[in-house]
């Protein structure tokens, strides 16, 4: 899973998509998964990340996290996998 | 380097909810480093804002509306002529268009430059012509046709689904959910703008905009691509993003090299969640949100100047991504004696 190359995302959580004019703000848990994507980090990696730091179980944040990935994929800022 | 002296008419200068480009155009002038003009600005209401903008627009006088015919209109622009010695007009209305490229050769002949599509080219893009245009030029449009009557209409519609898009011939446009919805809207529309009205079907989308200028020889010398962010009742952008969308520019590029389109030009776009792009409409001249374009870096109405004056115009090859417009209103005060003096005597 790769964030599209021209998407601009500022420190602050502000995500904007050039080609399409949108632009997004995050919450804190967003733009540590959007940084840790554009890392190149696995799901599952990000899981395991997220898991350390927060304390939630594994369903509760592997829903979000489904449902996170399902918004970053509808908003046209993932690059469609080949 | 001393900056070239020449004297502008420009219509277009209600700057109001639903704006004329006139203002935006005279402020892309104004910045021109490379130009020192003198505006003259043409008006048809009294209470155009343009008119008392006095930092823009040096003086104002008004001119015949284009239903009194072409000729009322070019005796009204020599007698303004003789006056000004104008070295072109920038006409901004779809309206009075047609005048226009009609009096093209007699006002050449005086000394005044246009920069105009042809009338070929110009008709070729109207709205009623849009599916022939379409199929010509590889472009998607929505399905459409030209109704002359409520009967007519009422005909047309019985193939196609609510919503729909019912279209004036110039301007104004309005969504409709029924027929008497559409009738209704048939009658405001036929009474403002005349016969046909177009009936179109509805896409859902985001409205993306471009601005273009073509030199008439096939080449596009400016480009910016806008997505609507905030959208009047009148369907008026009142605020936009310059976007960077490789398939926005090729359009814009296939359709200015393939008509040989020559002055600005407006396309009106709608980008559906599949990402197909229809077209909506072409606009055969320089939009109302054209200071976008030239805040974002290309300063179109300076460049449709000077390709007026037959200088030659490199090609813009970039523009910022991501700059924004938001428009405002604004109020102006204004003493009556200047209000009467224009009632008068035609000119302010």
């Amino acid at each position: 899973m790769h964030i599209k190359e021209n998407i601009a995302f500022s420190e602050n959580g502000f995500v904007f998509n050039p080609s399409t004019g949108d632009s997004f703000t995050m919450n804190k848990t967003g733009k540590e998964v959007i940084f840790m994507i554009k890392e190149g980090k696995s799901i599952s990696q990000i899981s395991d990340i997220l898991r350390e730091s927060y304390d939630v179980d594994l369903t509760t944040l592997e829903r979000y996290l489904t449902d996170f990935l399902n918004d970053l994929n509808v908003y046209n800022l993932l690059e469609e996998e080949k | 380097m001393s900056r070239q002296k020449v004297t502008i008419a420009v219509t277009g200068l209600n700057n109001i909810d639903s704006p004329g480009p006139g203002i935006p155009v005279i402020r892309g002038i104004r910045e021109s480093k490379e130009l020192d003009a003198r505006i003259i600005g043409l008006a048809y209401e009294h209470l155009e804002p343009g008119i008392y903008m006095r930092d823009l627009v040096d003086k104002t006088y008004m001119i015949p509306y284009p239903a009194e015919g072409k000729d009322v209109l070019f005796s009204r622009l020599l007698e303004i002529h003789e006056k000004e010695k104008l070295d072109m007009i920038i006409p901004n209305f779809d309206a009075e268009l047609f005048s226009f490229i009609k009096l093209e050769t007699r006002l050449a002949d005086k000394g005044i430059r246009t920069y105009l599509p042809t009338l070929k080219q110009f008709e070729e893009r109207d709205k009623s012509n849009l599916p022939l245009f379409g199929e010509k030029y590889g472009v998607t449009v929505p399905r459409g046709t030209e109704v002359f009557s409520i009967q007519d209409m009422h005909n047309t519609l019985k193939s196609m689904n609510y919503p729909v898009m019912v279209k004036g011939k110039y301007y104004d446009a309005y969504q409709a959910h029924s027929f008497e919805q559409a009738a209704n809207y048939f009658e405001k529309l036929s009474s403002n703008w005349g016969l046909p009205v177009i009936i179109q079907e509805y896409i859902r989308g985001t409205e993306v905009n471009i601005v273009a200028l073509g030199d008439g020889a096939g080449n596009l010398i400016a480009c910016v691509p806008m997505r609507k962010q905030y959208i009047t009742d009148k369907g008026k952008a009142w605020g936009g993003i310059t976007i960077d969308d490789p398939a926005l520019h090729q359009l814009a590029e296939r359709i200015i090299t393939r008509t040989k389109w020559k002055g600005g030009m407006e396309l009106e776009l709608i980008r559906t969640s599949g990402n197909e792009l229809y077209l909506l409409e072409i606009n055969p001249r320089i939009p109302a949100w054209v200071y976008l374009a030239i805040g974002a870096g290309q300063n179109i109405p300076e460049a449709l100047v000077k390709l007026t004056m037959g200088q030659k115009v490199t090609p813009f090859t970039r523009y910022d991504v991501g700059k924004m417009f938001i428009r405002y209103s604004y109020d102006m005060i204004v003493d009556l004696d200047l209000f009467s003096h224009l009632t008068t005597t035609g000119e302010l």
